[in-house]
């Protein structure tokens, strides 16, 4: 079957298509995901050390991986709202604005995923990508809606008593269960993350090269102005 | 979200025919789950708990929530070690202080019963195999004092202690297990010996159960000195008014 272009070769570039570097996601983006790495890892090794009668065994000290557990989930969303709260935070702004929006492309993108893979293949060369793509717009809605869950159940269960023993039921329900689901979903997130080193890097330094962004955002590369573009730069990356 | 704060003049990505706050949509739908989930998510997890019985003790079943799994707590560092020669003792108002080894337990008559563990936070196994003296046959056996109404128990970890009143050992069964969930007592859930309070919350069912005194006076133990109810009914009431 013939693929229509691939876009890893290296085509010659238009006139004002410069080599260069693009802006993806500038310091307080950056900031606050790795932020958000930590505590959320800190959050799975002490969760799964209250949980799994195996590792409470081995970890013990229950009382200290209790209040760890507990603070850094209350410490989740605090650098998200210290992003958004001030003028630094415009360019997370604008990219939360980005995930909300979801383009008919983007809707279709979605829909191409159950798809088999040749079909799938077809509909992704077809359809214009804007800086995030459908996938990554509903893990980042997962993200902040999951996130959110965790917290209230979490809350239930830390200050239970006002909460009749059905409603600590479901939040314990909702605790456990979900967050089995957000580990996997986040384990996608990083091995997607490992499979694509150049998007892995421009999450590290900020910059990611134009050729990907024709390939994996093409609507994107569109929509940036020319004083947006990053000045081309041999030391990045 | 702030879908109104457009910065001047840079290029955002501009609103197109066709654009959808789909994100915004997902989130508030996650939200609602969530919120029915803690509503309801008592009968779903107990349905998931009824699927997941004939694997239980497969392994595979302790891997998801609801297979059959204990939150092991310590109100200490670690699970505590009994001391070499492991003696439960009787005593305070009584007419023959008692000083039991796990032997000494087994060779008196024997309580098993078959009931749930609830926790006071939400969570609950199932149908537990336990088999230990009942407590009221034990202050029998040292001649308790008839003004003994209340029974006082400490941990050999030092911290924890619980309290429960000769009616309530009477109402519930409580038994001074050494047995549960077809095996002796693990370290992990309070071995070797521990107290099982049936109906009542988990926190009543002292583990690492080293001393029973007999006093007159309810003392408020580790957890409700922490603001747990001194009355521990699961049901509100306990099994008479049930």
């Amino acid at each position: 079957m013939a693929s229509p272009t691939t876009h890893r070769s290296v085509v010659p570039l238009p006139e004002q298509e410069r080599p260069g570097l693009l802006n993806r996601f500038d310091r307080v983006e950056r900031a606050v995901h790795w932020t958000n790495a930590v505590l959320f890892a800190v959050l799975v090794v002490t969760g799964a050390a209250l949980y799994f009668a195996p590792l409470t065994a081995i970890v013990g000290r229950r009382e200290l991986v209790e209040r760890t557990h507990l603070y850094a989930g209350l410490a989740l969303p605090v650098p998200l709202i210290l992003a958004l709260s001030g003028s630094w935070g415009q360019a997370l702004r604008r990219d939360i604005r980005r995930f909300n929006r979801w383009s008919r492309d983007d809707r279709r993108w979605l829909r191409a995923v159950i798809r088999p893979a040749a079909d799938r293949r077809q509909v992704f060369a077809r359809v214009r990508v804007g800086k995030f793509n459908a996938g990554q717009k509903a893990n980042a809605a997962f993200t902040a809606g999951a996130g959110l869950v965790m917290l209230a159940s979490g809350a239930i269960l830390r200050w239970y008593r006002p909460f009749p023993l059905s409603v600590r039921a479901g939040a314990t329900f909702v605790h456990n269960w979900l967050a089995l689901g957000f580990v996997i979903v986040v384990l996608g997130h990083v091995l997607m993350a490992l499979a694509d080193r150049q998007a892995l890097k421009s999450m590290l330094f900020g910059r990611i090269s134009r050729a990907w962004a024709r390939h994996h955002a093409p609507a994107w590369l569109d929509e940036l102005s020319e004083e947006e573009r990053a000045p081309a730069e041999q030391t990045g990356r | 979200m702030a879908e109104v704060t457009s910065t001047g003049g840079t290029a955002g990505p501009a609103p197109e025919q066709g654009d959808k706050p789909i994100g915004r949509r997902a989130v508030l739908g996650i939200l609602g789950l969530g919120g029915l989930g803690i509503a309801f998510g008592e009968h779903v997890q107990n349905g998931i708990s009824d699927l997941l019985k004939p694997l239980r003790g497969t392994g595979l079943a302790g891997l998801v929530p609801g297979g059959g799994n204990f939150t092991l707590y310590t109100v200490t560092n670690g699970f505590p070690s009994p001391p070499p020669t492991y003696k439960l003792t009787v005593n305070g108002m009584v007419e023959r202080p008692l000083q039991l080894s796990v032997r000494d337990l087994e060779a008196l008559p024997a309580t098993r019963l078959t009931h749930d563990f609830q926790c006071v936070t939400g969570w609950v196994v199932d149908d537990v195999h336990w088999t230990g003296v009942r407590l009221t046959e034990l202050a029998k056996s040292a001649g308790a004092h008839p003004s003994a109404t209340v029974f006082h128990f400490s941990s050999f970890d030092g911290v924890y202690t619980e309290t429960l009143t000769a009616d309530q050992a009477d109402q519930s069964g409580a038994i001074v297990a050494y047995s549960m969930l077809g095996g002796p007592v693990s370290k992990g859930h309070g071995g070797p010996v521990r107290l099982y309070v049936p109906g009542m919350f988990g926190y009543k069912s002292i583990k690492w159960l080293s001393t029973i005194t007999l006093t007159s006076v309810v003392e408020e133990g580790y957890w409700e000195q922490n603001g747990y109810p001194v009355d521990a009914w699961a049901n509100g009431h306990g099994p008479s008014a049930a």
